[in-house]
């Protein structure tokens, strides 16, 4: 059997959104998970598509991404749960009102639509917010998706195009022409992608790209409880801290009326057992914003690992080292949203020609503007 | 003495707590009360027996129904004895070592303990065929519980499916509450269920429930060999179609009482990190588990009816107690009652045709509405949740989980809290209550 | 003899010994009809010992109260799923 173009290292959903970006192109692929596709981070994670507005080159890669999945939205199964809810960043006060006055103009001069809710709107838009909320911004371009059955219709799209999947195969170590596998096959490959989150520094040490667990906790279903993705502001906070643990509110309606809470995030935290200290908090914020949320039944907890880099953005590009590795990780909490803009960068450097955005503040090779993680 | 607890956030402390109050949980409290430990029990029901012998009489209340002479000794050495009972609270979580948070209907205790004897008890099996899922299907032992929690049985046509032995108490009390039983079919051979029969006769308080069973139950069919393939009705269930594997008779019928045996209870152990054997909780000869101080009691050890079930809680609780001494005094009734316990494994396994029984579009995940055919094509029982939501309902595997390791070989996966759909408010509740309220807590 | 409970059922008044569930009150009073699935299809309670969730109604304006497990008390309304 020929050595397929590229192999891809890890079936998640940047993995799988790689996978499929390549296939699209005609390229041969190989896809080798060792464990489930779409089970690590992509089981974890939220599913909410944002474009964010906390610099300009993650506003180019989430809003080129959004806009993928959007145009994407009408082929995807209906398991996949596309849902155009969405989100609404709450403000508590007079100023982080100012602060959305402030997203409205970067928002509206990129051209992304979004509205000001003052306190009457957002307790119109979101009756179960408590009272005395200052207001907020929605995004109505926002959207939802259930990410498991998203990056699983990424591959089999994918492999319909030829491209085979490996699962349950561990990849041990990248070799200068393909992959070394546990069992000690190797498989030799024109390309080789590490789109393997969390473990990517394990294949490719040097990789600064390091766990950072959150938790989640899932309500039994009250439909119509909550109708956007809702976000405080502090998000942005608690998601930009390089050394605290820190909880956010963010929930998140589900078509099936569930209600989807988070979002929390430590560091050096190594076990993913549910810590209901974290647990607590991150509810009890939530509750600060939703108070009647205490009444709810929660039926479900777990948590994930996002992969971290030091500067919030994913390394998407060749690895300075060997020109025939590339890196596809580091998405942190953006890589349901980011995975699809990921696919397409890389599908273009691979095929030699320009992005439709530039890519040059997700290369590999870049100096990190924070030098330090602590 | 009984505290129903209804106020929120309160604390209680135990030396030795034992969650569930059927025959194990009433064994354990009851022994460890016999120290100067300060017992408490805590269950989700509103009174001791669990489900064998579910309603118990509370301390001056009158029987409803005549009770067995074991039950109502038990319950008087358990009501009488110094123990704290904490009623309709479900466990949910453990925030931390030494503490079980558990919530009522109105609110939510804390519950901190020195050492913990499991007694959770087991549930039905549940396996799905077309139909199962009409109003009016309902495990053996649901038709029991409801009908002893007040629902109306007179008169009603009944049809007794599945297998094991507690068919034939199901339909003995049916009978009595004056339910028309109009077949029990029971899926082992007949064969196996004679030589079990034969081997009840080495436990005579066994051959004697057994013959007094016989006896009671003249009249009513009781076919081995013989299994539910379809229910049928318009909203709610009409009829019952079963077969020996040749010919298929359709019954007209008002209540299926259908369970497969018994699962154990084992989420709390699990998720206390209790070390398991074959999905039963592993314990060492004074029934403690792999945790230091956590033990374990009854139906989680292993199905084996009352009698190991009164055994295995005695003995945990004297050695959750200090008192070794006692605790030995028991091994040899331990190991006779064990002994049943096997023959009964290998007496109801379930036959192979019961793994064909589900058409594509019968659902397997009732929380979620699963089909079949759509989990047919996953490897495992994560991948299958994950892309069907099979399992991820509120039940949390507890009806399909059994189901999907009969008909795929799936085994569960490891426990997370919360072990019950809980209210946020109550792990919220549970966290603030410090164990030792003089520590520093941020 | 056992004093009666009165509470509602789906709006119409019912009467039932002390002691009696949630649950076998709803069968008591006819109704077979708990709650409906995901799709809609009818579901009534299935293993009586509240590990199922098939029982699940709504209890003094409470969602998802699994009734196999409640005791009736005086005044309670309960409704199922329409």
């Amino acid at each position: 059997m020929a050595a397929p173009d590229v192999v891809v290292i890890g079936a998640g959903i940047v993995g799988a959104a790689c996978a499929l970006a390549c296939a699209r192109e005609g390229l041969s692929v190989t896809v080798i998970e060792a464990d489930l596709a779409g089970g690590g981070a992509t089981a974890a994670g939220m599913g909410h598509l944002v474009v964010m507005d906390d610099s300009e080159a993650q506003f180019s890669l989430t809003r080129y991404s959004v806009e993928l999945w959007r145009e994407l939205s009408g082929e995807l199964p209906q398991n996949a749960e596309y849902t155009p809810y969405g989100t609404i960043w709450v403000a508590v006060d007079g100023e982080e009102m100012a602060h959305v006055a402030g997203k409205r103009e970067f928002y509206a001069a990129r051209g992304v639509a979004t509205e000001i809710l003052d306190q009457r709107a957002l307790a119109e838009a979101e009756p179960h917010l408590r009272a005395g909320l200052a207001g907020g911004l929605l995004v109505p371009g926002d959207a939802v998706v259930y990410p498991p059955c998203a990056a699983r219709y990424f591959i089999e799209t994918a492999e319909r195009r030829g491209t085979k999947l490996q699962i349950g195969r561990r990849v041990v170590e990248i070799l200068r022409d393909g992959v070394q596998l546990e069992d000690s096959t190797r498989i030799s490959a024109g390309v080789v992608v590490n789109a393997a989150g969390s473990w990517a520094p394990k294949l490719t040490p040097g990789v600064d790209v390091r766990p950072r667990k959150g938790h989640l906790v899932i309500t039994d279903r009250y439909p119509g409880f909550v109708r956007h993705q809702l976000v405080e502001l502090g998000y942005l906070k608690s998601a930009h801290s390089l050394s605290a643990d820190s909880v956010a509110f963010n929930i998140q309606p589900r078509l099936t009326g569930q209600l989807l809470i988070g979002s929390s995030r430590q560091f050096g935290a190594e076990d993913s057992s549910v810590e209901h200290s974290m647990l607590v908090r991150m509810v009890a914020r939530a509750g600060e914003f939703m108070p009647e949320i205490g009444g709810l039944l929660a039926t479900r907890a777990w948590t994930g690992f996002r992969a971290a880099t030091p500067d919030k953005l994913p390394l998407i590009g060749p690895w300075p080292e060997n020109d025939r590795l590339f890196l596809a990780t580091g998405h942190e909490g953006l890589g349901i949203t980011t995975s699809l803009a990921t696919g397409a960068l890389l599908a273009d450097q691979l095929m030699g020609r320009a992005s439709r955005i530039p890519h040059a503040p997700y290369l590999p090779g870049r100096t990190f503007q924070h030098a330090e993680q602590t | 003495m009984i505290k129903q607890v209804t106020r929120a956030s309160q604390t209680q402390h135990f030396d030795v707590l034992v969650a569930g109050a059927g025959p194990a949980g009433m064994a354990a409290a009851y022994a460890a009360a016999q120290s100067r430990a300060r017992v408490g029990v805590v269950d989700d029901n509103s009174g001791p027996g669990g489900q064998i012998w579910r309603g118990l009489p509370v301390a001056g209340e009158t029987p409803v129904h005549a009770l067995p002479k074991q039950a109502a000794e038990w319950n008087a050495r358990f009501s009488n004895a110094k123990i704290a009972m904490i009623f309709g609270a479900k466990v949910f979580a453990h925030p931390e070592p030494g503490i079980l948070a558990a919530e009522t209907w109105q609110g939510s205790v804390v519950l901190d303990f020195r050492k913990l004897v499991l007694a959770t008890g087991a549930r039905e099996r549940f396996l799905p065929f077309p139909g199962w899922t009409l109003p009016g299907v309902m495990g053996a032992g649901g038709l029991q519980a409801l009908v002893k929690s007040g629902m109306p049985i007179r008169g009603a046509r009944v049809v007794i499916a599945g297998t094991g032995p507690l068919l034939l108490a199901v339909a003995d009390y049916m009978r009595h509450a004056g339910a028309r039983i109009l077949l029990i079919a029971e899926q082992a051979p007949a064969n196996r269920v004679r030589r079990f029969a034969t081997k009840l006769l080495r436990h005579p308080a066994k051959a004697w429930q057994a013959a007094k069973l016989r006896a009671s139950l003249a009249g009513v069919p009781y076919r081995m060999g013989t299994w539910p393939i379809a229910a049928g009705g318009t909203d709610k269930l009409e009829w019952v179609e079963v077969t020996e594997g040749k010919k298929t008779q359709r019954i007209a019928c008002d209540y299926l009482a259908c369970g497969f045996h018994l699962v154990p209870n084992t989420e709390l152990a699990a998720l206390l990190g209790c070390q398991m054997d074959a999905g039963c909780v592993h314990v060492d000869d004074l029934q403690e588990t792999s945790v230091e101080g956590v033990y374990c009691a009854g139906e989680p050890t292993g199905i084996g009816g009352l009698e190991k079930a009164l055994v295995e809680g005695e003995i945990a609780g004297y050695a959750a107690a200090g008192d070794t001494a006692r605790a030995r005094q028991h091994f040899t009734a331990r190991a006779v009652a064990r002994g049943f316990a096997s023959a009964l494994e290998e007496t109801f396994a379930l036959r192979a045709e019961l793994r064909s029984l589900a058409a594509p579009e019968t659902l397997v995940c009732r929380c979620e509405d699963v089909p079949l055919k759509s989990l047919e094509r996953h490897k495992s029982w994560r991948d299958a949740k994950l892309q069907t939501r099979c399992g991820m309902g509120p039940c949390q595997g507890r009806v399909c989980g059994p189901a999907v390791e009969f008909l795929f070989g799936w085994s569960p996966e490891s426990v997370r809290p919360p072990i019950f759909p809980a209210r946020l408010e109550s792990f919220i509740a549970a966290a603030r209550i410090a164990r030792d309220p003089a520590a520093a807590r941020q | 003899m056992r004093q009666m409970i009165a509470l509602q059922i789906n709006g119409a008044p019912i009467a039932v010994p002390s002691g009696t569930t949630v649950a076998a009150a709803v069968l008591s009073s006819g109704v077979k009809r708990f709650r409906r699935a995901v799709h809609g299809e009818p579901r009534a309670a299935l293993c009586g010992m509240g590990t199922c969730f098939e029982c699940r109604v709504a209890i003094d304006g409470k969602a998802h109260a699994r009734s196999c497990q409640v005791v009736c008390a005086e005044g309670m309304e309960v409704r199922c799923d329409d």
